[in-house]
C-alpha cells in the first residue's frame, strides 16, 4: 500500500500506523520503553514533521511509468542473500545466544546495588552508556541546527531579495 | 536442503525483517518523490529496530524492570540502542525533509527527474552563455 499510493498524505497516515503497530510489537517483545518512545516519537513527531513538509510542498506523488523491474530484481536478490545470511543466527528467544552473555548480566545485576533504581534500560541509558546519549543529544542539536539554517527560520533575507532579484 | 519445522519457528522473525528492510530499500530505490523515499528510508529503520530487539528477547523473559523478584529479563542492551537510534532517526528525517522543502522552494518540484531536468537545462544555457 505504501509503494503503491500516489496520494502522500495517505502513505504518511498509512506510515505512521505502521509505526504505532511495531510499538505494539515491541510491547510483546518486553520492549516496553522503546515501545512507548516508539509511538510517541515514530508516529506522533515523524507524522508531524512530515505533514508539515508536505503542507509546504504538496501532497500528490507524480505516476510512476511502467515496471521497475531493475529495483525489484535487485531487492529479490538482496532478501535472498539476507535470509541466507540468518541461517547461522541464534535461535529466537534463545537465553543462551551470545547478545546475552557479555556485559548484560553485569548490567541487570549491577543496576540495582550500583545505581539503585528498578529500570535497568534507564541505568544503562544514563549511567551505564552516558556517553552515548551524550553523543546522541549532540546529534539532535547539530539537527535542529541543520534545519533552522536550511530553512533559515527567521530570518526576513529571504521574500527580500526574491523581490530583488531582476529576473 | 530440509528445513525442519524448529528451524522455520526460530528464524521467522529475521526473515520478517528481512523482507521489510528489502521493502523499505525499494521504495528509496525506485521512486522519485523525495517525500517517498524518506518515507521508504523509515521503514527501513523501523525493520532495524525490530531486529535488534527481537534479538533481545528471550523466551519466557519479561520487561527488563527490577521487582525484586528473580525474574528471566529480556537482554536491555539492545533496547538502549535503540532508544538512541530512534531519537537519531527522527533528527535525521527532519534534516531530509527541510532538504526537500528548500529543493522545493528552487526547483519548484521535489520528482527526482524533473530536478534533473531543470539542472540539465541550466547547464546547457550556461554552456550556451559560454
Amino acid at each position: 500500500m505504501i509503494i503503491r499510493l500516489r496520494n502522500l498524505f495517505a502513505v504518511v497516515m498509512l506510515s505512521s500506523v505502521f509505526s504505532l503497530l511495531s510499538a505494539g510489537l515491541f510491547v510483546t517483545l518486553d520492549a516496553v520503553d522503546v515501545a512507548f518512545t516508539e509511538a510517541a516519537v515514530g508516529a506522533g513527531i515523524t507524522t508531524v514533521l512530515f505533514l508539515g513538509a508536505l503542507a509546504l510542498t504538496g501532497r500528490l506523488e507524480k505516476p510512476v511509468h511502467g515496471r521497475q523491474y531493475i529495483p525489484l530484481v535487485i531487492m529479490i536478490g538482496l532478501t535472498i542473500m539476507l535470509i541466507y545470511g540468518t541461517m547461522d543466527m541464534p535461535a529466537f528467544g534463545d537465553a543462551n545466544a551470545p547478545a546475552h552473555q557479555y556485559v548484560m548480566p553485569e548490567y541487570i545485576t549491577g543496576t540495582e546495588a550500583q545505581i539503585g533504581i528498578p529500570n535497568v534500560v534507564s541505568a544503562i541509558l544514563a549511567s551505564y552508556r552516558g556517553f552515548d546519549t551524550l553523543g546522541e543529544t549532540g546529534v539532535i542539536f547539530t539537527a535542529g541546527v541543520g534545519v533552522i539554517l536550511l530553512l533559515r527560520v527567521g530570518m526576513p533575507s529571504r521574500k527580500r531579495r526574491k523581490s530583488d532579484d531582476p529576473e | 536442503m530440509v528445513m525442519e519445522y524448529n528451524f522455520i519457528l526460530a528464524h521467522y522473525n529475521y526473515w520478517a525483517v528481512m523482507l521489510l528492510m528489502a521493502v523499505g530499500f525499494y521504495v528509496v530505490v525506485s521512486r522519485g518523490n523525495l517525500i517517498k523515499k524518506i518515507v521508504g528510508l523509515n521503514m527501513f529503520q523501523v525493520s532495524v529496530f525490530m531486529l535488534y530487539i527481537s534479538i533481545g528477547k528471550v523466551t519466557d523473559g519479561t520487561a527488563p524492570i527490577l521487582t525484586g523478584k528473580t525474574e528471566v529479563f529480556s537482554n536491555p542492551l539492545p533496547h538502549v540502542l535503540i532508544l538512541t537510534a530512534i531519537v537519531v532517526g527522527v533528527a535525521t528525517t527532519a534534516i531530509g525533509l527541510a532538504l526537500a522543502v528548500r529543493i522545493h522552494e528552487s526547483y519548484g518540484t521535489i520528482e527526482e527527474d524533473e530536478i534533473l531536468v531543470i539542472d540539465r537545462t541550466l547547464e546547457q544555457q550556461d554552456a550556451r552563455a559560454q
